[in-house]
């Protein structure tokens, strides 16, 4: 027996180090960075709790932070029930099943940055496709890098365009292992489609709909690479969101005591939030 | 309530049936009372599933129809057709409670609050769940959750027919006797037209006063229980009703005389038919052990308590017999005595006697 | 060779799963555990198996004690409720697997898993895959690669459970010829009493996780050591009440009857009678026979047997009579019962009373 036992962290190891790796040793760091104040010569000093005092008080941070929630939530309540809708309706057998499936999966395979350019490109008033027909056609006048709604809108339709389709995989699998008896017993006992909806498919899909909106909360959340290449956080600051922020004063003005203060700050909000979700959609069972 | 008529039904799953082996169900013929209870019997693969599904309406059949009470209802959906089906497994709806369980199907149909109240704890009561109502069904025992699925049927006054499909598989075995029962004396409270299918025969045979037993999309012998047991038309019945199943022995019809190995037996009646692979029925139960008769070796005996099973051997032939004496050692020779008042021939499985005036 | 529990308990949290338990079970003996759902059949498998460790007490396998031995070294078969075979092999692949790991010669393990295969009547499906046969053909399948691996032990967790039950009629009959001739510890699961009985060997009582008795099988059945063991082993339930003894007289509610033979050497006072559904009959057998006079309120009918529910004044009974009965539901109906062929128990512990012993 205690060979075996040994044996078993040999096993475990490698998970151990890619974590301490990963995740310990950058966060140690972070803490580190997060107390001092440096200069350009790779000199520090002791500064304190200063930092976080600064960026809870600063107006700068509140905005950031406001816009992320802002645009979180506002992806949540389009791409969470856009993606049961799309579930709901695709073909539950057959060839459709794999071919819808398939589709659904393209958004999902496309790179980060890619997805951002293919948007920008997409939205150019005189050469993108969309920007061309709005303003050409439609006569909407419509230039994200001028307006800021605009520029909102287009970075909100960018990402139900990139993440819906994780929602609907997710409310997919949860939709298909609903037994058939389920639905035969419905018919039987007269059930309006809202009533099996209401009373069968959503407390079936309930567990995977949690994990959804934790997923796309926690990726929201961190969003960074495709509203940079969109807009680089334009214009104005109009969608600068809290990473795009935090990369701004790390790297553009290379304060590392602040930019490492704020993300501990961004951390634990991120970590509380997706605690409150979770507590919330699953206090009903046990 | 209604009465059940299957005219001509067959079914076949693939789009283009061309041979008999496509069909799962063949040229079904029944004609069923109102406030019966009748069961569909057979191992699984026999069709007896789909055709419930058919008469619930869950399925269309390729050919034939479908009538309650003289009405053509083959092209109606199962709501249309007001009947009620209970599920191999239970289906509860998991956040409701048990009591808007129960009013489910009556809330769909805009029956008034106050008269589903009335209902609902008339059934609660039926089937013990009284003290559960206000319980959320999701985290019940299985045999609750079925009482519950049973329920959301009997609840509807205006239902035709009340279907069970192996309603007791999830069931413990010590609860399974129970509600078996429980379903017997519902069926005698309400009077509704009902139809269990199911692979136990324990199960048929004490629930329905009609047994269909089903065979490879065929209806072997529908009849009352004590005749499948007494008097089976077909060895398949008689193999596949009693525990165990009748003996089924190879045999020679010579000069109107049916010979095992050489032994000539005595038959309930004459034979009627002799062509094809013949076969002698008996059960365990109608053979006894005795001095003279057809010699047999002891393989294993059974102490079953109340009496004993004796495995033997006539030639290679496997014979079942039960008797109320001692166990016997292995090896031990015996001569076997068939009551021929129950021996009958079989001629290509069918039944070739006729009953002796 | 045998397998022997010392003393072993189990306790998960401050739920005792097995209470301290002592069996030795011997080589070559079908051995049934029997009990409800719950009742620790499993538990007690899987601390035999090795899968899991017992709290205290100690598996001593031929001599050896080999608590918390892994199953891996102890070379036992598991044949579980569910089938449980490797989806990609073949069915011929899937009984020679255990075999391949033990590195057996080609020709020494082809002809072991067609004498397997030919056992269980699976000779004509050994180049079919598992989801191509039917659920009774899949669990011949698990059945017959425990069997080929010619382990020491083999353990078989309700294995017919998920089976059409004329299948599970056949292989009843076939399993004990089959495994007995192998020689090796047998322990059966069961939640069938009928099963344990037609299984028969040497079976084991359990009752939320204890082991109410061990013997031969008929015997058990026979003469039950308590009430519980008799209420195990008896389905449908076994009939029981309280009964007093006055003089030479039992007395339950209004029913009379002679204490004859060993019962009449009983010292007065109350006891618990136990009758088996089936010596209740709706006919009489003897003169002596007593007479219960019922409403018929259940019946039921398994083709063989007949069983009707009844009541007598407060108390409800069962009887089951061979062959088909016709009986009507709420009309009144005798049944009968013969003295000698009841169990006596101790009113308060449940005991069965040594009719020998007097007070």
């Amino acid at each position: 027996m205690k060979k075996h036992s040994q044996r078993a962290w040999l096993f475990v190891l490698p998970v151990v180090l890619l974590v301490a790796f990963n995740a310990l040793i950058p966060l140690m760091t972070v803490i580190n960075y997060s107390v001092q104040e440096t200069f350009g010569n790779n000199q520090f000093f002791w500064a304190g709790l200063r930092w976080f005092e600064e960026i809870l008080q600063s107006e700068r941070f509140h905005a950031a932070l406001a816009r992320q929630f802002l645009f979180t939530f506002t992806i949540l309540i389009i791409e969470v029930p856009l993606g049961v809708i799309i579930a709901l309706s695709m073909p539950r057998r057959g060839l459709g099943v794999s071919v819808c499936l398939v589709l659904m999966a393209l958004p999902l395979l496309i790179p980060w940055n890619v997805v951002g350019a293919m948007w920008n490109i997409f939205t150019l008033p005189k050469i993108g496709l969309l920007g061309w027909v709005m303003n050409n056609l439609l006569g909407i006048s419509y230039n994200m890098t001028v307006s800021p709604v605009a520029a909102w809108i287009t970075v909100i339709i960018m990402d139900v365009w990139h993440w819906t389709s994780l929602v609907v995989l997710l409310a997919f699998a949860g939709l298909i292992s609903i037994p058939d008896a389920y639905y035969q017993a419905a018919r039987i006992d007269g059930a309006s489609n809202w009533a099996v909806f209401r009373y069968i498919q959503l407390p079936k899909m309930k567990r995977v709909l949690t994990i959804a909106v934790l997923l796309r909360f926690m990726d929201s959340f961190n969003i960074y690479t495709e509203p940079f290449v969109l807009t680089g956080g334009g214009p104005g600051n109009s969608t600068t969101l809290l990473s795009i922020d935090l990369v701004k004063v790390a790297l553009g003005q290379f304060d590392l005591g602040p930019a490492a203060a704020m993300s501990l700050i961004y951390f634990v909000i991120t970590l509380a939030v997706s605690w409150m979700f979770y507590t919330l959609m699953t206090r009903n069972e046990s | 309530m209604a009465r059940v008529a299957l005219e001509n039904l067959s079914h076949s799953y693939s789009i283009n049936p061309t041979n008999a082996a496509d069909y799962a169900l063949k040229k079904i013929n029944l004609s069923w009372k109102d406030g019966g209870a009748y069961a569909l019997l057979g191992p699984s693969g026999c069709g007896k599933s789909t055709l419930l599904n058919i008469i619930s309406g869950l399925l269309v059949p390729t050919e034939g129809r479908v009538k309650f009470d003289e009405k053509d209802v083959t092209a109606l959906s199962p709501e249309q057709r007001n009947i009620a089906q209970v599920f191999q497994f239970p289906v509860i709806y998991d956040t409701l409670t048990v009591y808007d369980n129960l009013a489910f199907p009556l809330r769909n149909r805009k029956v008034p609050e106050e008269g589903i109240k009335q209902r609902v704890s008339e059934i609660a009561i039926m089937l013990e769940l009284e003290d559960d109502l206000s319980k959320r069904s999701a985290h019940l025992p299985a045999d609750k959750k079925q009482k519950i699925s049973m329920g959301r049927g009997l609840v509807r006054d205006d239902v035709n027919v009340i279907m069970f499909d192996e309603p007791l598989t999830v069931i413990d075995p010590e609860l399974k006797w129970k509600l078996r029962s429980k379903l017997k004396e519902l069926h005698q409270e309400i009077e509704v037209t009902m139809i269990y299918v199911t692979h136990d025969q324990t199960e048929a045979l004490t629930f329905a006063d009609q047994v269909v037993v089903m065979q490879e999309g065929e209806i072997i012998q529908s009849g009352e229980p004590v005749d499948l047991f007494e008097r089976p038309l077909h060895t398949f019945v008689g193999h596949f009703i009693g525990s165990p199943g009748m003996n089924i022995l190879p045999c020679h019809v010579k000069d109107n005389v049916a010979l095992f190995y050489g032994h000539s037996i005595e038959l309930e009646g004459p034979i009627i038919r002799s062509e094809g692979r013949c076969e002698i029925g008996i059960r365990p139960e109608h053979i006894q052990l005795g001095t003279n008769g057809i010699p047999a070796v002891v393989v294993r005996a059974a102490d079953l308590g109340q009496h004993t099973m004796v495995q033997t051997l006539v030639n290679d032939t496997g014979v079942n017999v039960i008797t109320d004496g001692k166990p016997l050692e292995a090896g031990t020779e015996v001569n076997l005595c068939f009551d021929p008042r129950k021996t009958r021939l079989y001629s290509e499985s069918r039944i070739a006697t006729a009953v002796a005036q | 060779m045998s397998l022997e529990l010392k003393n072993v308990t189990k306790i998960v949290g401050v739920e005792t799963h097995i209470h301290p338990t002592s069996l030795t079970f011997e080589a070559g003996d079908f051995n049934t555990l029997l009990g409800a759902t719950n009742a620790g059949k499993s538990t007690l498998i899987r601390l035999l198996a090795g899968l899991e460790k017992p709290t205290s007490g100690q598996v001593i396998w031929a001599g050896q004690d080999v608590t918390g031995v892994s199953p891996q070294r102890r070379n036992i078969s598991l044949v579980h409720q569910f089938f449980i075979n490797y989806p990609h092999m073949t069915v011929y692949d899937n009984i020679a697997s255990p075999l391949r790991v033990a590195k057996l010669p080609r020709s020494e393990m082809d002809h072991r898993v067609r004498e397997t295969a030919e056992l269980l009547q699976l000779e004509g499906l050994l180049a079919r895959y598992p989801d191509e046969l039917s659920g009774g053909q899949q669990q011949r399948t698990a059945l017959a690669r425990a069997i080929a691996k010619q382990s020491k032990a083999i353990f078989l967790d309700e294995p017919l459970a998920n089976l059409d039950y004329k299948l599970r009629e056949e292989l009843r009959e076939q399993l004990p010829t089959i495994l007995e001739k192998r020689g090796t510890v047998i322990v059966y699961a069961t939640t069938e009493p009928t099963e344990a009985l037609l299984l028969g060997g040497f079976t084991a009582l359990m009752h939320e996780g204890k082991v109410t008795q061990f013997g031969r099988t008929s015997k058990l059945y026979h003469s039950p050591a308590s009430l519980t063991a008799a209420r195990v082993f008896s389905d449908p339930p076994i009939n029981y009440a309280h009964v007093m003894k006055e003089g030479n007289l039992f007395r339950l509610d209004d029913i009379n009857w002679a204490a004859d033979g060993s019962a009449s050497s009983l010292s007065d006072g109350q006891y618990i009678v136990a009758i088996r559904p089936h010596h209740i009959a709706p006919y009489q057998t003897k003169p002596s026979c007593v007479r219960l006079e019922g409403q018929v309120q259940i019946t039921e009918l398994s083709g063989s047997e007949s069983i009707a529910h009844f009541a007598v004044g407060k108390h409800s009974w069962v009887s089951l009579a061979p062959r088909t009965h016709q009986y009507l539901v709420g009309e009144r109906h005798n049944f009968f019962f013969d003295p000698e062929q009841c169990f006596f128990f101790n009113a308060a512990s449940g005991v069965a009373v040594e009719e020998s012993n007097h007070g």
